[in-house]
């Protein structure tokens, strides 16, 4: 069960293998967690965020392999991550995401395509079916990774930041949806973040590392905040550059 | 059976049950047949997870009512969901008092028994249980009648228990003869802690109650400064017109949720000064009515509003008397780390029960009230729990909503001895809560 500032003990990571994913268990583990069930793509960087957790405090670590590009395998992949915890779920992190390539793909059907299914398509099935089974054991949580780039979407990223609007902008009505069922749904809205994912990009203002985000995922698991900003003070510098005029917007985006 | 939403006196930790109100012995023992996983739940009391059951069953313990006449010896026996403020309200007119209340009139009988609660008079007169003759039990295994004399063991498990080994369904326990409807109230303030504790200390036997407000803001010279108050029930001739008048319903409400931030560290500051000045320096056999000196906090509904919607934790721990000064680095590191927290609660404890759940050992018991939100706050409070543990101490389930397993063993020598108990009635591991669950104490 989960205590009063938030910290669960059995929890469920989609996208278990990501660089934020892995800092906010480490937090996790070292606070009260300790059944952790790691979904990824990858098994050999899923066994090593499992010791990871191990190391932070897990008792009961396990790993479920699944391909984000497919999204029929969603639900499967849900369920089986819940078994294997054996025990009521006090926390889902969906952390699935691909940055992908967009001067490559924004040409390319089928690249646009695969982008879609894996930020919004399997995201959505998934959750579906995370929806289903907390809402059915009364209590729990769901942490969905999105991004500030969904806030206001800028053309040298917008599959990405696109994608990743479909999903903050559904699971803020998902949230909406949870009033009353003891179960509830916070958003991460994390700037760039210095990842495997951003590694040789150009770093913005307010760019931040990955323990930096799991901290403030940890605060605002306590305190109960529908959305998260990392850095906190982004939710001010978004809050104005949602409202610029798209022609000072464009110039801003793009450097 | 209606779904609702539970959670406790401290609103931090919400969850959704199928609610459910049994009317006797034999709906009890048919929901226990009935359901995978089901509690029994009184007024809510509990600061934490201790009365709810997410997707389980909650048994809604308030049809089981009922008072018996009370005897000449004072005994009486009492359904399980009839609150201490409704036996009150019967018995102070016919000269009874219970025996032990806690901080509030709001909790059923059944509630004082799953959390073995104690009050002002723990050093003198022990914890609830002291108190009960026998009861009736139901568990998923029979319904039998339970008392230190038969299966003393299962009496021994239920008080303190938390629900954990069945649901109680009525209680026979003796009272307390009193002559009038007040208390001959002794207050003293004190500068810091060590002076308070050495009166405590020195002083406590001279009275039947006894407890202690300690600032827990103040640093440096005063910090830990404390207002000490004590007393013994009135006589009929220690005062002017005596009356033996039940409890009175609160007048004053909160009728929202407070902002999240109203009880920070400076209003709490400014609260516990004007409340420190206000007390008398000194003030002898003052006389006061039965509610004002034990339960203040009645006056106000719902005071728990106050904390905002993330809620408020309570945490409360006791030590050994050879480790008075856990309470000295407790208040300390508090103190220091600016998690602002509400006038604290010391009192002195007497001797335990056989309880092997039961919270109260000899020596002190600290209880502080803390709003959630400050980020250090987790991090403070697993800090103390190493301190308690190393003095030999353990913290409250009733208040616990925080606490992690592992401490649960070493904190409570009595567990395994419990879990067997447990086993023996509920094999199936029917009887559970979200509190055992996150404690680890269902016996899987």
């Amino acid at each position: 069960m989960e205590n009063a500032f938030g910290q669960p003990q059995n929890v469920v990571v989609l996208g278990g293998s990501s660089d934020i994913a892995r800092a906010i268990m480490k937090k996790l583990c070292a606070a009260r967690a300790h059944t952790v069930v790691l979904a990824g793509r990858n098994q050999v960087l899923l066994d090593a965020a499992a010791e990871e957790a191990r190391e932070f405090g897990a008792t009961k670590t396990d790993t479920v392999l699944f391909d984000a590009e497919d999204p029929t395998n969603a639900a499967r992949t849900v369920a089986e991550s819940f078994d294997k915890v054996g025990e009521q779920v006090d926390l889902v992190v969906v952390a699935v995401g691909m940055l992908g390539d967009q001067m490559a793909d924004e040409n390319d059907a089928a690249a646009a395509a695969r982008l879609a299914t894996v930020n919004f398509t399997w995201p959505v099935a998934a959750l579906a079916e995370v929806r289903r089974r907390l809402v059915a054991q009364g209590s729990g949580r769901i942490l969905v990774l999105t991004s500030v780039s969904g806030v206001r979407v800028r053309r040298t990223m917008y599959l990405y930041g696109g994608t990743k609007a479909g999903l903050d902008r559904l699971c803020d009505g998902l949230a909406d949806s949870l009033e009353g069922t003891g179960v509830t749904l916070q958003l991460v809205r994390a700037g760039v973040v210095r990842t495997k994912m951003t590694a040789g990009r150009a770093e913005p203002p307010f760019t931040t590392g990955p323990d930096e985000v799991a901290e403030n995922v940890m605060r605002g698991l306590a305190r109960g905040e529908r959305v998260i900003w990392s850095p906190p003070i982004l939710r001010y510098v978004f809050a104005i550059m949602r409202h610029l005029p798209r022609s000072i917007f464009r110039k801003i985006a793009d450097r | 059976m209606t779904r609702a939403t539970l959670y406790g006196w401290g609103r931090t930790t919400p969850s959704i049950a199928e609610v459910v109100t049994p009317a006797n012995d034999a709906d009890v023992a048919a929901q226990l047949a009935a359901s995978s996983e089901v509690i029994a739940r009184g007024l809510g009391r509990s600061y934490g997870d201790a009365a709810q059951l997410s997707g389980g069953v909650v048994l809604n313990n308030r049809e089981l009512g009922g008072i018996g006449p009370i005897g000449e010896d004072g005994v009486v026996t009492v359904g399980a969901g009839v609150s201490i403020d409704e036996l009150l309200s019967l018995s102070i007119p016919q000269g009874w008092f219970v025996p032990v209340t806690p901080g509030t009139r709001q909790v059923t009988i059944a509630g004082a028994v799953a959390a073995d609660v104690h009050g002002k008079n723990h050093h003198v007169d022990g914890s609830f249980a002291n108190h009960v003759l026998e009861m009736r039990l139901v568990t998923p295994s029979g319904t039998s009648t339970v008392s230190p004399t038969e299966d003393p063991q299962l009496f021994w498990a239920t008080v303190g228990g938390m629900g954990l080994t069945g649901v109680v369904t009525t209680v026979t326990l003796r009272m307390l003869a009193i002559e009038t409807d007040q208390v001959l109230v002794d207050t003293e303030r004190y500068g810091d802690l060590d002076g308070v504790m050495a009166a405590m200390a020195s002083g406590d036997a001279d009275y039947r109650y006894s407890v202690a407000w300690v600032d827990c803001m103040t640093r440096g010279a005063h910090m830990g400064r404390a207002i000490l108050t004590r007393g013994v029930h009135a006589s009929r001739g220690d005062v002017e017109s005596p009356t033996l008048k039940g409890p009175k319903a609160p007048r004053l409400f909160v009728p929202f949720d407070a902002p999240s931030g109203l009880l920070n560290p400076l209003t709490i500051k400014v609260f516990n000064e004007v409340w420190f000045r206000s007390a008398p320096r000194h003030e002898v056999r003052e006389p006061q009515k039965l509610s004002t000196f034990f339960h203040p906090l009645d006056g106000v509904r719902d005071w728990n509003r106050l904390y905002g919607r993330r809620g408020f934790v309570q945490y409360q721990f006791c030590v050994p008397d050879a480790a008075g000064d856990t309470v000295v680095r407790a208040i300390e590191r508090l103190s220091h780390s600016g998690v602002p927290s509400f006038l604290a609660v010391l009192k002195r404890f007497g001797p335990a029960n056989q309880g092997l759940l039961s919270f109260p050992m000899p020596g002190w018991t600290l209880a502080l009230d803390l709003p959630v939100g400050p980020s250090k706050l987790p991090g403070v409070l697993d800090d103390l729990d190493e301190m308690v543990l190393a003095a030999g101490g353990r913290i409250y389930f009733a208040k616990d909503a925080r606490l992690s397993p592992e401490k649960v063993r070493s904190m409570y020598p009595g567990l395994g001895a419990f879990l067997e108990v447990k086993n023996r009635v509920d094999p199936e591991h029917r009887l559970t809560s979200d509190l055992a669950r996150r404690l680890q104490l269902t016996g899987r």
